[in-house]
């Protein structure tokens, strides 16, 4: 009963035989996805607790006034040991924070974790605010102060959004296999950010562009899925790309995409119209993992090489994975992140 | 060929089975000591590392409220939402077993169990009914908790049970509180100020836990220095055994290699052969000190419980470390005995007759050589003795005594029977010196386990028995007042000295802090000058009158440890936060790990100003105890754990330090039947060789009734030399224990005392072993056959 291995068993990231991080998992007596769904807001901006698992997940690509290039994470999952309501220490939701800054040479990662019945994480559509400990995404969706600390890093910043919500999939209805496990899926990838990162080195003020996922589900993975490889990029034109690979057990994927247009009109690409091919490792933590890829969709004219800012960001948290900045180059040109779950 | 040439080497075996049996079960006996006493160490040391390693220690640092009542939910939360790691625990009693209520995901690692053997299910551990992690034996007392699924692990301590926080507030009846806060070592950047958030809260530090572990490793190095010296003995046997067999199987050998059996494989058999026997020996062995420790791990639990409060599991497992270092340890032992025998066949001539008394003649011509040996080997202990200052150096003095004393005793016996001799008259008295010193070679090595159990046993008795002696002067000393209350801030501790003031006879502030003295960290105590204190202290060195110099105000106490340390004595001046003070005193402080020092209360009051009392020992009658705590804890809020019953603490040590006793006794009585054993068992082998030397004694007219008795004197005689030498060699031993080993392991000494009726008790104890052990050899030739000693004549060579 090891502190850590407790961990290990907490949800979303032990790699069991049911998926990555048991993902794949029945949904038991949550309730599931289903498509023709309309979105509530500002309440789905909240936690939907009849799901198992949900997230903010929100990712930045910074400069600062030398031009040096500085990545940002900010993510809250929650997931409910049952659907069952409970109060104070017995409420089954439970919560875990991940903050990391990525900059050329380091990559800085901390970890919370905590219950939601008794105030310490949660999180409540309106007025919106996304927290655990002293970690907190709090305002309304299109403007937000966000904060994090680690032990040896913190950062304090404000987003405004410039642009609408988006959709993923069938507008928000986000199929994750061929059996059809799917989750509810939209973001806000418009944001301007700025703020301070506060580094060993010292405070350093910096500024760039914001990506918030928010999505839930059940069971979003199938059984024989190992991991995934999830791209969002921002390309300097305006128009943005979210694509990723979601790997099978007998060596497959199954791909899905969407392009967001610089004002906001997506299109939603289907399994095989977005492909992305590992084009070099590099071993990090003592695992392999492909840190620049080749990244097509056809259909847009995209044709892009993806390449990690720094190849060590590796998430060295309760369940670990790789999650970092990425330059983009090739028919389009700019930045944005990438995350690859699964790579024991 | 081959199994030829085994089976006649096993035949051997087959037909002397004593010799099998003697050896087999000395090296058995002898492992069996080693890896009980083993057992017990490893066991108690596993299980208090495992309490080390929980709250129970107070590993971390903690956060209570300053008021001792239970914090609420929103406090905590709101030290989270602050930025502060911190992770609740709430704590109480169900059926005895305390149980502690942690947060999973917050608690900082090393709080709760180490180790699961079982996968643990975050969901089940924390929601629906949920689970409890203890210990078998605390899972049972816990029986009537059905509705909680209990998960069993090894490595935690005894009686304690972890399970959620919300299941332990459901268990307790205490929803939504907690007790204590503990504080994770690594923090955040960018809290808010702890003040600030929650100024009810105050911070306790974690205990440092070294007084009880060099305490402990005090109480283990004795056990292991028992478990060494035990194992010599039965190496000794195993010697005697392998040589004796060697010696008779000669002939074998010879008839063998005569036959074109090649010498190495010989040897490769032979070995092969011990090495199976030491493996079965070895298996017997560890069985045996299974059942050893298990018989000794209750009064060891026990007696370091009573002793320093660690808590040991009273369970055994079978580690299979154990099993390893048993067989090894065996397996070594044997090839240790062996590799001299071994090198002899590798050497001897193809046709050397078999020579029944080589053993005797080969013991005479090395005797020089041993004597040599032995008397190097003492003078090396003795310049030890007297520049010896560091555990290995200890070690190696230890070594060198035993080693040597041991070389020296055949020297010794057989100079002694030599002056027998030339003093004996009477044809009679003549042949029995000298018939002994002409069995003293083959008796040696038995009687040389008989002196290293003799010498541990007078080594170790001295050494516990003036450890426990030291120790009740150190309990009385520290804890005369009947009541000890501590107090968390200076109110509570004003409250409560106004409380007892008038209720009790007196009450003793007892207040410390912390300075530089020579260089030594150093807990400055200031003292009242009260009868509890003059009683009750006892000085390693005094002047003739040290209260009375520190009440006047200008003399200064210190402990044994700065002493030392700072290489002060009385009558030194030492400066204390810029005062000097005469030191009139140094008394014994076992298991602090720094300095300590008194001086009166008015100049600690003007030194420290800053410094009040906040814990106070009470005097009163021990009969007003009970009620006066209930109206104590009535009138202030006093927390029942800030209350301490000293004196019932002290009535329960006293009541198991002589457990301690049980342990050491048992431990004793073992080595000494194992000594028994050797001699009885050269004696049996002894005797069927020794039939052509009595035979012509017989044959002049000596009853073999006289010729037994005489058997069970020589036996008695040679037994009581060794004894008398064993007593020197024990006190010597002893002093080495707790004048080198423990000062440089521990950073003090135990002053020595000795034991005259105890050791008294040994001799007779040793003499009734060696009568024993001679008594069935003896009643064998007095039923020898007239017809076998008849025998001799025609069968001489």
């Amino acid at each position: 009963m090891n502190v850590k291995a407790l961990i290990l068993c907490l949800f979303p990231f032990a790699a069991t035989a049911q998926g990555f991080a048991g993902l794949g998992a029945g949904a038991d007596s949550f309730s599931v996805p289903a498509q023709d769904y309309v979105f509530d807001f500002p309440a789905d901006h909240g936690p939907h607790n009849d799901y198992r698992i949900e997230w903010w997940y929100l990712t930045a690509n910074l400069e600062d006034a030398d031009g040096t290039a500085y990545g940002l994470q900010w993510t809250l999952f929650r997931l409910a040991l049952s659907p069952d309501d409970g109060d104070g220490w017995t409420a089954p939701q439970l919560w875990m924070g991940h903050a990391a800054v990525t900059t050329p040479t380091a990559h800085y990662v901390t970890e919370r974790l905590g219950r939601g019945g008794i105030g310490q994480a949660g999180a409540v559509p309106e007025p919106f605010e996304a927290w655990i400990d002293d970690w907190q995404l709090v305002g309304d969706l299109d403007a937000l102060a966000m904060r994090a600390s680690g032990p040896d890093f913190a950062y304090d910043m404000t987003l405004d959004a410039q642009g609408p919500l988006i959709f993923h999939g069938d507008q928000g209805y986000s199929v994750k296999s061929a059996g059809g496990q799917a989750s509810y899926y939209y973001s806000q990838p418009f944001y301007d950010i700025s703020g301070v990162l506060m580094l060993p080195d010292g405070n350093v003020d910096v500024s760039g562009s914001a990506w918030l996922d928010r999505e839930w589900s059940s069971q979003p993975l199938g059984a024989d899925q190992t991991g995934w490889d999830w791209f969002s990029l921002s390309f300097d034109d305006g128009a943005k790309m979210m694509g990723f690979l979601l790997r099978q057990a007998d060596g497959t994927a199954y791909s899905s995409a969407t392009w967001i247009a610089p004002d906001g009109e997506t299109e939603a690409f289907p399994d095989g119209a977005f492909a992305a091919v590992p084009l070099d490792t590099h071993t990090t933590a003592g695992r392999d993992v492909p840190v620049q890829w080749q990244v097509t969709l056809p259909a847009k004219g995209v044709d892009v090489m993806v390449m990690a800012l720094n190849p060590d960001a590796w998430m060295d948290t309760s369940v670990p994975y790789w999650e970092g900045p990425v330059n983009v180059a090739g028919s389009h040109q700019g930045v944005g992140y990438l995350e690859m779950t699964g790579y024991e | 060929m081959m199994h030829a040439a085994l089976s006649a080497l096993l035949s051997h075996w087959w037909r002397n089975p004593l010799q099998l049996f003697t050896l087999v079960s000395g090296l058995a006996l002898a492992t069996a000591l080693w890896s009980g006493v083993q057992a017990v160490n490893s066991e108690a040391r596993a299980s208090y590392d495992a309490a080390a390693a929980t709250l129970d220690e107070g590993s971390f640092d903690q956060l209570v409220r300053r008021d001792g009542q239970p914090m609420d939910l929103s406090d905590y939360v709101a030290l989270r939402r602050a930025g502060w790691l911190f992770s609740p625990v709430i704590e109480g009693r169900v059926d005895g077993v305390r149980i502690l209520g942690i947060d999973p995901l917050t608690a900082p690692r090393g709080l709760g169990p180490v180790d699961a053997t079982v996968g643990p299910d975050i969901g089940a551990f924390m929601s629906g009914a949920g689970q409890i992690y203890a210990t078998s034996r605390t899972l049972d007392t816990l029986a009537d908790l059905d509705q909680i699924e209990k998960v069993e692990i090894t490595d935690t301590p005894p009686n304690v049970a972890y399970t959620d926080i919300s299941v332990a507030q459901r268990l307790l009846n205490r929803a939504g509180e907690i007790d204590v806060l503990v504080i994770g070592a690594v923090q955040p950047l960018g809290q808010l100020q702890l003040a600030e958030v929650a100024p009810d809260l105050i911070r306790r530090q974690a205990q440092v836990s070294t007084d009880i572990g060099k305490l402990t490793d005090s109480f283990h190095l004795n056990l292991t220095a028992f478990g060494l010296l035990s194992f010599a003995v039965g190496i000794f046997i195993v010697n005697g055994a392998i040589g004796l067999a060697f010696e008779q199987r000669r002939p074998v050998v010879r008839t063998l290699r005569a036959l074109g059996m090649p010498l190495r494989r010989l040897i490769v058999l032979i070995s092969l052969e011990l090495l199976g026997l030491a493996i079965i020996a070895g298996t017997i062995g560890v069985g045996l000190g299974y059942l050893i420790a298990g018989l000794l791990l209750p009064d060891v639990a026990a007696t370091l419980k009573g002793l320093y409060g660690a808590e040991v599991a009273g369970t055994l497992q079978l580690r299979p470390s154990w099993w390893l270092s048993g067989l090894l340890i065996a397996v070594g032992g044997t090839a240790m005995a062996a590799a001299g025998a071994l090198w002899q066949l590798s050497r001897m001539p193809l046709l050397a007759a078999a020579q029944p008394r080589a053993l005797a003649m080969a013991a005479g011509r090395r005797a020089k050589l041993q004597g040599i040996a032995a008397a190097g080997l003492l003078l090396a202990a003795f310049v030890l003795g007297l520049t010896a200052d560091g555990l290995i150096a200890g070690f190696a003095l230890l070594g060198a005594l035993l080693i040597g004393a041991a070389l020296a005793l055949p020297v010794i016996l057989d100079r002694f029977l030599l002056w027998g001799e030339g003093r004996a008259t009477g044809v009679m008295g003549q042949w029995f010196w000298a018939d002994t010193r002409q069995q003293l070679p083959g008796l040696s090595l038995a009687l040389m386990a008989l002196l290293l159990a003799m010498a541990a046993n007078v080594g170790v008795s001295t050494m516990v028995s003036s450890f426990r002696l030291t120790f009740l002067g150190f309990l009385d000393q520290r804890l005369a007042s009947e009541l000890y209350v501590y107090a968390d801030t200076p109110d509570d501790a004003a409250q409560i000295a106004a409380f007892a003031q008038g209720r009790v006879d007196a009450v003793l502030p007892i207040q410390s802090t912390q300075v530089q003295i020579a260089g030594v960290p150093t807990d400055v105590f200031g003292g009242k000058d009260h009868s509890t204190y003059r009683d009750n202290w006892t000085f390693l060195e005094a002047t003739s009158s040290p209260w009375d110099d520190v009440i006047n105000g200008q003399s200064i106490l210190i402990n044994e440890q700065l002493a030392r340390r700072a290489n002060l004595t009385i009558g030194q001046s030492i400066n204390v936060a810029g005062e000097a003070y005469e030191i009139s005193g140094v008394y014994g402080d076992y298991g602090n790990p720094i300095g300590q020092a008194l001086i009166n209360e008015e100049p600690f009051a003007a030194l420290f100003p800053d410094v009040t009392p906040q814990r106070f020992g009470l005097r009163l009658d021990p009969i007003d105890v009970p009620k006066f705590r209930d109206d104590l804890r009535a009138a202030t809020g006093l927390p029942e754990a800030n209350i301490i019953n000293q004196a019932g603490i002290k009535a329960f040590s006293l009541g198991v330090f002589d457990r301690t006793f049980t342990v050491t006794t048992a431990l004793n009585v073992l080595t000494l039947a194992v000594a028994g054993f050797a001699i009885l068992m050269s004696l049996l082998t002894l005797a069927t060789m020794r039939l052509p030397q009595l035979a012509p004694v017989w044959a002049v007219g000596v009853t073999r009734r006289q010729l037994g008795q005489l058997e069970v004197a020589r036996a008695m005689l040679l037994a009581m030399l060794t004894a008398v030498i064993a007593l020197p060699l024990g006190l010597a031993l002893a002093w080495a224990l707790l004048a080198i080993v423990n000062v440089a392991a521990f950073g003090w000494r135990l002053p020595m005392y000795l034991f005259p009726w105890d050791y008294a008790r040994l001799g007779g104890f040793a003499l009734l072993a060696a009568a024993l052990a001679a008594l069935w050899p003896a009643h064998r030739l007095a039923g020898t056959p007239p017809a076998a000693l008849l025998k001799v004549f025609s069968n001489e060579r």
